[in-house]
């Protein structure tokens, strides 16, 4: 924490841990991709690749491939379940997730898939987390760990 | 959510890695919705069928599925026909990929009959109050309306992993206080045929995703329901909703009377029919049959086109189990030139992609045809189907008005 942000105190304390629910089960760890954005799985993100395809995403153009992604909630068709599983296979999808409040798409999409998934955090992940962050989830007991904040930061988000 | 010790050793892992997913999926919707526990389920209606909307995705979760279903379990409409596809010009590809998907199916012990009207199957049989883990909206509305079964509208996986388990989360409409009206509907004038489907399509977008209870002047047959309950389900979200004097719940449940209360006009659903007026095209391409044709309808259109010869191409889906039950009205159909098709329907088909403007009379085919299809579609009654196709002569007689 060389270059801590101004205003930014909240973020003098780690490791955080927050609790919250447990979706998914499984634990993985990886960099923090926020969208503040909800996602469609079917038509935003493209199965082969992992990138956001969507127009005018807050996403549009970045990869999600590997990394810790945390949206407020799923949109759109069921089949999207089965896009996360298709991500999976080709070895381009999310290592684990964070909502808002899941709905059952992404609850379904990351259970087939074997993505862990905490929701309902004890604080909104937008006020803790960045871009970057390098973050624990694990979703068989419900908790998500900051690790390590990304320090490179210009700007929250 | 309380599991019992069986319960809870499947989620670790016990019964292998399948149930294990599919406790897993049953937990999370149950914690999603506030579920307190899993209680069994009757039978299970799978969506996530047709190649068309499933995809390659769906079509590999499907296949590495290993294990066996635990009660009665069926299929939603596949893409095709699944033993004469080529009579609507599927590709040999989309053929492969959804006898695939079929099989995958097929090897977890589910009846490979892919039909929207599971009701009228045997060993299907639905009883009031029974639990369900239905997916097609037209059937669960029809279930929990018609029947006074209990069913949430099951995505494909949930309804899978309800069948391999036997149960289901306990929430939604399973539970007695989401199954309390919330609106009033009033229609004051008498409805027939395809006017319900009309009513659906209206009503669906006013009640979106609450129970509505309608007070009609007359009492409306099996299939004018399933008509209505379909159409809503698509232009809205309901799941369930009663009719007084009908439907059997309402019959034997003391309900309050909701608050908000609508009147539908007739002016109202003679706008769902003017599309055909309205529409850029003539149809070029004629379907009935969603949901499915039951005996009833199947009947029906036989008369209407006895001793007949369309003019234009007319498709009648059904299940194969009915179409099998009842040659007899399919070889008078046939004979006509019109298609007798089984196992599928107009919207998730991709034969209907073809066609630029589908006359049909379903209120939720005519909601979901555009947006599925890339086609327009027009509203008319089975007689005005018929019509058309044997002439097109129903947009003619609408202009001469």
């Amino acid at each position: 924490m060389r270059k801590r942000l101004a205003g930014q105190q909240r973020r003098q304390v780690i490791p955080i841990k927050l609790k919250g629910r447990t979706i998914s089960r499984g634990c993985a760890k990886g960099e923090v991709l926020l969208s503040r954005d909800p996602i469609s799985f079917l038509g935003s993100i493209d199965p082969k690749t992992g990138v956001v395809i969507e127009e005018n995403h807050a996403l549009e153009g970045k990869s999600i491939q590997g990394k810790v992604l945390v949206f407020p909630h799923g949109k759109g068709s069921t089949v999207g379940s089965y896009v996360m599983y298709q991500l999976k296979k080709n070895g381009v999808a999310p290592v684990a997730i964070v909502n808002m409040e899941t709905e059952p798409i992404v609850a379904v999409g990351a259970i087939i898939s074997e993505i862990p998934l905490v929701d309902m955090l004890e604080r909104n992940p937008y006020e803790v987390l960045n871009n970057g962050d390098l973050v624990l989830v694990n979703g068989s007991k419900g908790y998500i760990e900051l690790i390590k904040q990304e320090t490179n930061k210009t700007e929250h988000d | 959510m309380y599991l019992t010790k069986e319960e809870e050793q499947i989620l670790n892992g016990e019964a292998g890695e399948t149930l294990r997913q599919a406790i897993e999926i049953l937990v999370a919707l149950g914690d999603i919705y506030g579920a307190d526990r899993l209680i069994p389920i009757k039978s299970a209606q799978i969506a996530g069928v047709s190649y068309k909307t499933m995809g390659d995705a769906g079509l590999e979760w499907i296949s590495d599925l290993q294990g066996r279903v635990k009660v009665p379990a069926i299929l939603n409409p596949a893409g095709m026909d699944l033993q004469d596809w080529k009579r609507l010009g599927i590709s040999p590809d989309f053929a492969e990929k959804q006898k695939l998907i079929i099989q995958a199916y097929e090897k977890l012990g589910i009846q490979c009959e892919c039909t929207c009207t599971p009701y009228t199957l045997e060993g299907f049989d639905v009883g009031y109050g029974d639990h369900l883990a239905w997916s097609e909206s037209s059937a669960v509305s029809y279930a929990n309306s018609v029947l006074g079964a209990r069913t949430n509208r099951e995505g494909g996986p949930s309804a899978l992993s309800a069948a391999l388990l036997g149960k289901t989360a306990n929430y939604g409409f399973h539970l007695d206080e989401n199954r309390v009206p919330e609106l009033s509907i009033s229609v004051e004038y008498p409805l027939k045929g395809s006017d319900f489907g009309a009513l659906g399509y209206v009503a669906g977008k006013i009640a979106g995703s609450k129970v509505p209870v309608f007070h009609l002047r007359n009492t409306p047959k099996t299939d004018e329901l399933k008509a209505l309950g379909a159409a809503m389900a698509a232009s809205g979200a309901v799941a369930l909703y009663h009719v007084e004097g009908v439907t059997p719940e309402i019959c034997r449940v003391d309900f309050e009377a909701p608050t908000e209360k609508v009147t539908i006009e007739r002016s109202q659903l003679d706008e769902v029919y003017e599309c055909l007026n309205k529409a850029c095209k003539e149809p070029e391409l004629i379907t009935i049959g969603c949901p499915h044709c039951s005996a009833a309808e199947l009947e029906k259109a036989a008369e209407l086109l006895e001793g007949k010869t369309v003019s234009k191409e007319f498709w009648i889906f059904t299940s194969r189990e009915l179409a099998k039950r009842y040659p007899e009205y399919i070889r008078t159909i046939e004979k006509s030139g019109a298609k007798v098709v089984c196992d599928t329907c107009m919207v998730v088909s991709p034969a209907t992609n073809r066609y630029s403007c589908v006359m049909v009379n379903s209120g939720k085919a005519l909601a979901y045809v555009p947006g599925m299809c890339g086609a327009e579609a027009v509203y008319g009654s089975m007689e005005a189907c018929v019509e058309e196709a044997l002439g097109g002569t129903a947009k003619k007689a609408g202009d001469s008005n």
